[in-house]
């Protein structure tokens, strides 16, 4: 074989051509066999043929050439690309360890950034994104009346009206609800040693096949138990692992609750969390089947729950309802109560109504963590941008020894891989720690958030941002780099040449952008502060430090209501007198329902001889409560307490809150007035604070308190208010009521601060971590501002030894500088002011009593961002000034 | 002579392949004379199954090609062994003979096999 010459090579000059390859292979064949048939003797036009016989099916060993040869090319270029890339990589793990300080702080920059982003990304997911865990859920509407500044009374409907929608609507393949009336621990878990607090939920017998939930063992209602009837009842899957050890026999056997044997029919699935979907922050361990006959007369006590027929909109669905609701009565049996729910039947998407209000709060923290990922690439664009001065030599001399700009740019994107890659990892690890935390967190009131885990889903989010921070750090010094001019580089010696001085201001710029970020996180951070702070200030009503409360369990059943009432005022009597006398317990009281948590209402009341039309008037939260509990939950009264003689046989008593007294009688005392509940006459003895009852930021609305002794209370609280810790005093209390009920299971002794603070919780799970965000931006940012002003003082260390040679004091030097710092983080604190101000209307929604232009934010931010700013330029400023001008002239 | 149309056994035409470029490298006209003269012409060879098998054998890196300038100065493809390719040649020649030496070994057989006790 002779080597092809150099003038013969010009065929493949564009690249590989794998068909034409085979083509001229195959042809070269038949020629030269031809020419040898032809030397044989034979004619060349036989010769040819005879060839190309010879040679069989020419077509198809030609396609199986092309064939083979295009995959060979391609596997010869991804190997061609992976050796390329491995050598890439190996130089930049040299690289890196040449430079530990830089690959360090870079890589933990990135990993809390990143780290915080899947973090985010996986709350967002969880609450926004993902469809909520039941099957089809996008059918599943919540339906309930519009909102109002009433409690869960209004959002809840009778047995009857429940019925009626039911078989009047045509829209939904089945509606569901449960019982919204039942409080945390209200039932005992007897008969296995000491009684344990469980907390039960009634649904309609329907629920889990409306939901599509199925049992991870056992089996769901029948049709007979879904009336409600039967003893039996589901249990959660986490009271079962941990009351029940995980036994699977317990399927089919009685458990007791209350002392009621009742039978356990089925576990419920790991997945199914009715707290995390209904009931936030709270958690519920046995379902049971409703009886819609028992509680017909009750009110209104259920919530609504619908599966839509599929294709259907929630616009027909209202359309439905409304047709519907015409119909409806309250109670069959007064006729007069028909058509009462017209309107206040709007199904909604149920995600909506779980999750709709964290919208914002989402966008807002989504937003605020990336703007942190931004600060991040923002901050190590600066860093790399610093090394590629450095570096802007050997990038000059690969150049010149043949390295394409492709080339190098590669070599600085990988160099980001690797960085943001290892960034990733950390950040990975950070994010399934905080996670994991955040998902045990059983007393933030956050939706769903039992269900947050890392998921392909967030790791595919985590790649993502990986790649997109590399990219968008690596790239702008990538093409700095690649741009040098050979000559000028290579000649450049000293740090003070032409590149230097271009890079100078793109850091400049870099760091002002960086200041502007790290700006608009701490207006926001500041504005979430200031509203919290106001949210603590709120006047609730009532005083919940010092104050705790516990569970009580008692036993009033008597055949008619009088004798019951009887037999639980004595009951509570003896109770609260026993507890009151405790040591350091200043006051003790009984009530139904907490503050902030659930409450119901009963009607409206009206002052003797008025009349109002009809929907007029609010609807007024009842609570049954013991002489002694206004003052054990410190809300401030005027009037007289209840006693303990204001019994069945005295006039109906009654406290009104200021809401209520002020609406009946505007400008007189509301004390010794009368109101009618019907033919009832009720003597209001006392006006009473508002309470904030429903929530913590929302108005108020009316509310009425009626005498345990004298009512039917659907189960007791006590409240006792002592100087001591909860947790001291909360043995005591047990043990006290043990004597006087050995069955008063171990209910957990709760400070009312506790309950306020889980009202309070999404906010300040919010505050904190937009906080946190922006004290991360903030640091990022000082750390910015001092490589930039640290840099810029030793490239230009000869100039500042001139000036001090000539007479500049160390005072003037310093000046100088911290000058140029200031100037950079001013300029970043307006461009961020701006973009602040600008997107005020998407945080004004979070806000509580503050506005997104709070003067007083914005000045703050600015104080901490020029003090930071300067704290950072003080360092280098101070090298600078001592810097001795005869070494400095000296030196290179 | 007679000319036997031997059937080519599967693998069989990869070995010949290799065998042939121990002298050095070869085009694919080359290999196809080369074949017939060596085998003295009783091995016939469909000319166009050759190539496929070549590319194969290429692509498994048993074999490297290069263009270069025939005996008659055309741009030919030439083909030569890899140090992988003479590995697999003496491997599969080893099993070659084996095979064959056990094959002709019980066709040459004269007796019928002394039966074995079973013990």
């Amino acid at each position: 074989m002779k080597p092809l010459p150099m003038w013969r090579r010009y065929a493949r000059i564009l690249g590989p051509d794998p068909a034409a390859d085979v083509k001229d292979e195959l042809r070269f064949h038949l020629e030269t066999k031809t020419d040898d048939l032809v030397a044989q003797g034979w004619e060349p036009e036989a010769a040819r043929r005879e060839a190309e016989r010879q040679f069989g099916d020419l077509n198809a060993v030609q396609h199986a050439g092309t064939q083979i040869g295009e995959k060979m090319e391609s596997r010869k270029r991804l190997q061609e690309h992976l050796t390329d890339t491995l050598r890439d990589v190996r130089y930049t793990f040299r690289k890196l360890r040449r430079d530990p300080g830089f690959a360090v702080v870079s890589i933990v920059i990135l990993a809390l950034a990143i780290g915080a982003n899947v973090v985010v990304f996986s709350v967002v997911n969880t609450l926004l994104l993902r469809p909520l865990p039941f099957p089809d859920s996008h059918e599943l509407v919540w339906i309930a009346p519009p909102p109002r500044s009433c409690g869960m009374s209004c959002a809840t409907y009778s047995s009857d009206a429940y019925e009626e929608f039911r078989d009047g609507s045509r829209v939904y393949q089945g509606v569901t609800g449960y019982f919204a009336f039942s409080t945390a621990d209200n039932l005992r878990l007897t008969g296995r040693g000491e009684p344990q607090p469980v907390t039960s939920i009634d649904v309609i017998g329907n629920f889990f096949r409306v939901l599509g939930v199925q049992p991870s063992s056992g089996r769901l209602f029948t049709p007979e138990e879904e009336r409600g009837k039967s003893h039996v009842a589901l249990l959660a899957y986490p009271f079962w692992q941990r009351q029940f050890q995980s036994d699977p026999n317990i399927v089919g056997k009685a458990i007791e609750l209350d002392g009621t044997p009742i039978t356990v029919i089925g576990i419920l699935p790991p997945t199914f969390d009715f707290g995390a979907v209904f009931a936030p922050g709270s958690r519920v361990d046995v379902l049971t089947p409703l009886n819609l006959d028992q509680a017909r007369d009750w009110g209104n006590i259920v919530t609504l729950v619908g599966r839509m027929k599929p294709g259907i909109t929630t616009a027909q669905a209202l359309d439905d309802a409304n047709r519907v609701a015409d119909d409806m009565y309250f109670n069959t049996k007064y006729p007069q109560t028909k058509g009462r729910y017209k309107g206040d039947l709007v199904p909604v998407p149920l995600k909506d109504y779980v999750t709709g209000k964290l919208r914002r709060s989402l966008i807002v923290l989504w937003t605020a963590v990336g703007m942190i990922l931004l600060i991040a690439c923002v901050n190590l664009s600066n860093l790399l941008l610093a090394r590629a001065v450095a570096r802007g030599k050997e990038f000059a001399v690969r150049g010149a020894l043949g390295a394409t700009r492709g080339r190098i740019i590669r070599q600085l994107v990988m160099e980001s891989l690797v960085l943001s890659g290892a960034g990733a990892a950390i950040g990975l690890a950070l994010a399934l720690i905080m996670i994991s935390w955040l998902a045990h967190q059983g007393s933030l009131a956050l939706p769903l958030l039992s269900t947050l885990h890392l998921d392909g889903e967030a790791f595919t989010w985590t790649v993502f941002i990986a790649v997109g921070a590399a990219i968008l750090f690596g790239l702008a010094p990538g093409f700095r780099m690649a741009m040098v001019n050979l000559q000028e580089a290579l000649k450049d010696t000293g740090p003070g040449a032409g590149l230097g001085r271009k890079n100078d201001r793109i850091r400049s710029i870099l760091v002002v952008s960086e200041v502007a970020l790290a700006c608009v996180l701490l207006v926001g951070a500041g504005l979430l502060l200031r509203s919290f702070l106001k949210v603590l200030d709120i006047d609730l009503g009532f005083q919940p430090d010092q104050s705790a409360s516990i569970k009580v369990e008692y036993d009033d059943s008597a055949p008619t209501f009088p004798a019951s009432v009887e037999k639980h005022s004595v009951i509570f009597q003896q109770i609260l007198t026993k507890v009151s006398s405790l040591p350091g317990v200043e006051a003790a009281g009984m009530v139904d329902y907490l503050p902030l948590g659930q409450n119901r209402e009963w009607g409206t009341p009206i002052p003797k001889g008025r009349t109002y039309p009809d929907g007029t008037l609010p609807g007024p939260l009842v609570y049954v409560v013991t002489p002694g509990f206004i003052h054990a939950m410190g809300i401030r009264m005027h009037g007289r307490d209840f006693a303990w003689s204001d019994d069945l046989k005295s006039p109906r008593v009654i406290m009104i809150n200021a809401s209520a007294a002020k609406f009946y009688w505007p400008n007189e005392d509301a004390v010794g007035k009368i109101l009618m509940d019907g033919q009832q006459e009720l003597n209001v003895i006392a006006v009473v604070d508002d309470v904030h009852e429903d929530s913590l930021e929302g108005q108020p609305g009316w509310q009425i308190y009626y005498a345990a002794t004298q009512n039917g209370p659907s189960g007791a609280q006590l409240v006792v208010r002592s100087s001591l810790p909860p947790a001291e005093l909360g043995g005591t209390v047990l043990r006290a009521l043990r004597e006087l009920n050995p069955q008063q299971p171990a209910a957990e002794f709760r400070p009312i601060r506790s309950i306020v603070d889980r009202a309070g919780s999404p906010r300040r799970f919010f505050m904190l971590l937009v906080g946190a965000f922006a004290g991360l931006g903030l640091l990022l940012a000082a750390l910015g501002i001092y490589g930039v002003i640290s840099y810029s003082v030793t490239r230009q260390k000869q100039e500042i030894g001139v000036r001090m040679a000539l007479g500049a004091s160390m005072g003037h030097v310093r000046g100088r500088i911290l000058l140029s710092t200031l100037k950079l983080a001013v300029i970043g604190i307006f461009v961020g002011s701006i973009i602040s101000l600008g997107s005020a209307r998407l945080i004004s929604a979070l806000l509580f009593a503050t506005s997104p232009w709070d003067a007083a934010t914005y000045a703050g931010m600015a104080f901490v961002l020029i003090l930071v700013a300067l704290l950072s330029g003080f360092l280098p400023a101070r090298r600078a000034s001592r810097t001795n001008p005869l070494i400095a002239l000296r030196s290179d | 002579m007679d000319r036997y149309k031997l059937e080519f056994f599967r693998g069989t035409l990869d070995v010949l392949i290799l065998k042939a470029l121990v002298w050095g490298p070869l085009h694919g006209y080359a290999i196809t004379s080369l074949i017939r003269r060596q085998s003295d012409d009783a091995l016939l060879l469909e000319e166009g199954t050759l190539y496929p098998a070549l590319w194969r054998l290429e692509s498994k890196g048993l074999l490297e090609a290069e263009w270069g300038l025939s005996e008659n100065n055309r741009r030919a493809k030439f083909y030569e062994l890899t140090v992988e390719g003479r590995r697999q040649l003496r491997q599969e020649t080893k099993t070659w003979q084996a095979y064959a030496e056990a094959v002709s070994k019980v066709l040459s057989a004269t007796q019928p096999p002394v039966a074995e006790e079973s013990a």
